[in-house]
């Protein structure tokens, strides 16, 4: 009985492992919990656009000041908010809606950071960008996690009652006083941050399905917009966590094994459902 | 503060007058609203009428301080509406509004709240009587707790309706409030919104079935991008005035015909 325990605690007596479990708490949670407002605004495509616009920001950082933690961290925020700003104005500015403009920024701005990713010769890294390694979260990883967590956390759950106003019905919030055009930019902003701070964790494809499966699967259950932010978070959070341990028992790897478990309890959410799944009564 | 002015407006002769001025808006750079001027004031029911894409809602949005006019002025009660009004409610249409949003009908209604509560603050005993009321008055007692998503169009609309009660607005904005209803819940809102003006509030909707405009507005601005004729419905409501708007695609038809005589008929009653 003890060799099972010891079996089952075996990953904790590894340094990088705990690194790696206080890591997926933390982006677990914040991305669980922001995956709300990607699922209740209907922004996933809008998100994943963004996601993939971190890749060249990095890799311009990289060109400009070498590799590193922060200047990746701000490489990909730039990018993304050019990215995001540019097919704003793209779609005020042409007859080109914002969703076409987004596609042919982000996959522009996409490809550019490969060809230079791949030019600076550092394919090792760019693979690592893609789907990141959560095993390997140094002191300044966690740090940006945990700042934006706490960012992330604290501006999102101040301003739900604004914000979900405005997810409802813009023209509705706007005429009660809501700012609506201002929240548009922070909650866009926000979820940026969000990507970028699992960034190393699950790379810049994967982190998209860190940020709206979560909330997704709660929406299968719950009518209730809090049991959506803070189930979000947990099912983020639990599965995350839940993971590392598999991954190191099961030899596989951790950050994609984060994303699969969500898939997989995506897909049983949706079997199960009794109100809004596949076999709904 | 909200009491003591709705009491004002309220049965006591005082009418709070909505004028707008020479107005002119553009929406995405192309010209929607072209030199519309109006005056109205609370206790009325005003009908836009025009064929699509006349401007009704570009118009509504306007009053509602949702867009800037280019040209023109908005005067509430003799202040320029510059972004919203506490005092002004805005009904979207009913198919621009996500019905699978997760939200109850009593959330709906307490959203009225937030120019009162803001961001945190948490709903004091004032509130929460209001929303109650709010709730009783439409109706929505047994469906309170229910998601928008299982009611009838109807009831939809009416939830929509008891949040604008909830901010203790005195103008309500309402874009083609009947599109979808069936017949009884198209009754059920006629009486709503003449209970609505007669209790003082002033109702503007922009509205697309013209044989029912007699039965249910005292007055209408008819409009095809430029105002076509704005008065009572006796006196404007004819088919010089609608077919300006409309062209020559409209058909005079027995119904319209039916309601043209109903809009004069009315007319004689108020003469007496």
């Amino acid at each position: 009985m003890s060799g099972f325990i010891d079996w089952l605690l075996e990953p904790l007596q590894h340094h990088y492992n705990q690194r790696a479990l206080v890591a997926a708490l933390l982006i677990g949670f914040t991305n669980g919990y922001a995956s709300a407002f990607v699922v209740l605004r209907r922004a996933a495509l809008k998100v994943g656009s963004l996601s993939h616009a971190l890749l060249p920001g990095i890799a311009v950082a990289i060109l400009i000041t070498g590799l590193s933690d922060w200047s990746a961290f701000i490489g990909g925020l730039i990018a993304a908010l050019i990215v995001g700003l540019g097919s704003l104005a793209v779609s005020r500015g042409s007859r080109i809606d914002q969703d076409s403009a987004l596609a042919i920024l982000y996959t522009a701005a996409f490809s550019g950071g490969i060809v230079i990713l791949r030019r600076l010769g550092v394919t090792n890294e760019l693979s690592e960008w893609l789907f990141g390694n959560i095993m390997n979260m140094g002191n300044n990883d966690l740090w940006i996690a945990f700042i934006i967590a706490t960012i992330a956390l604290t501006t999102l759950t101040a301003l739900q009652r604004p914000l979900v106003m405005m997810m409802f019905e813009p023209n509705v919030a706007a005429s009660l006083g809501v700012p609506v055009r201002a929240l548009n930019y922070v909650l866009m902003g926000l979820l940026i941050l969000v990507l970028i701070s699992s960034l190393q964790a699950v790379g810049c494809i994967l982190a998209l399905g860190l940020l709206v499966t979560p909330a997704a699967i709660m929406f299968l259950f719950t009518n209730s917009t809090s049991k959506l932010f803070w189930g979000g978070g947990i099912i983020g959070a639990v599965l995350s966590m839940s993971a590392i341990f598999i991954g190191w028992w099961l030899d596989l790897e951790q950050g994609p094994t984060i994303v699969l478990l969500l898939g997989i309890a995506f897909a049983i959410g949706f079997l199960i459902s009794p109100r809004y799944g596949l076999f709904k009564r | 503060m909200s009491h003591e002015i709705h009491d004002e407006c309220d049965h006591c002769g005082h009418h709070h007058e909505l004028v707008v001025d020479g107005l002119v808006v553009d929406y995405r750079k192309t010209r929607a609203v072209e030199n519309v001027s109006l005056a109205t004031s609370c206790g009325n029911c005003v009908a836009f009428v025009g064929p699509n894409g006349a401007g009704k809602s570009t118009l509504l949005k306007s009053i509602a301080g949702l867009l800037r006019p280019t040209v023109g002025n908005i005067l509430w009660r003799g202040t320029k509406v510059g972004k919203w009004s506490r005092e002004i409610a805005y009904l979207p249409q009913r198919e621009q509004i996500d019905w699978s949003f997760p939200i109850t009908v009593r959330g709906v209604v307490e959203m009225g709240r937030y120019p009162q509560t803001g961001w945190w603050k948490s709903f004091n005993k004032n509130d929460d009587e209001v929303v109650e009321q709010a709730i009783d008055e439409m109706q929505l007692r047994d469906l309170a707790d229910r998601q928008i998503s299982e009611l009838s169009g109807g009831q939809q609309q009416r939830a929509f309706i008891a949040r604008a009660l909830a901010q203790e607005a005195h103008v309500l904005l309402l874009d083609e409030p009947f599109t979808g209803l069936d017949r009884p819940a198209q009754e059920g809102l006629v009486t709503v919104l003449e209970r609505l003006s007669t209790e003082g509030r002033l109702v503007i909707a922009s509205h697309h079935e013209l044989a029912t405009v007699p039965d249910i507005f005292d007055e209408v601005l008819i409009m095809a991008t430029h105002q076509v004729a704005y008065g009572n419905v006796s006196e404007v409501f004819t088919w010089e005035n609608i077919s300006a708007a409309y062209g020559d695609g409209l058909r005079r038809s027995p119904d319209l015909e039916a309601a043209f005589a109903r809009a004069q008929e009315n007319s004689q009653e108020v003469g007496v």
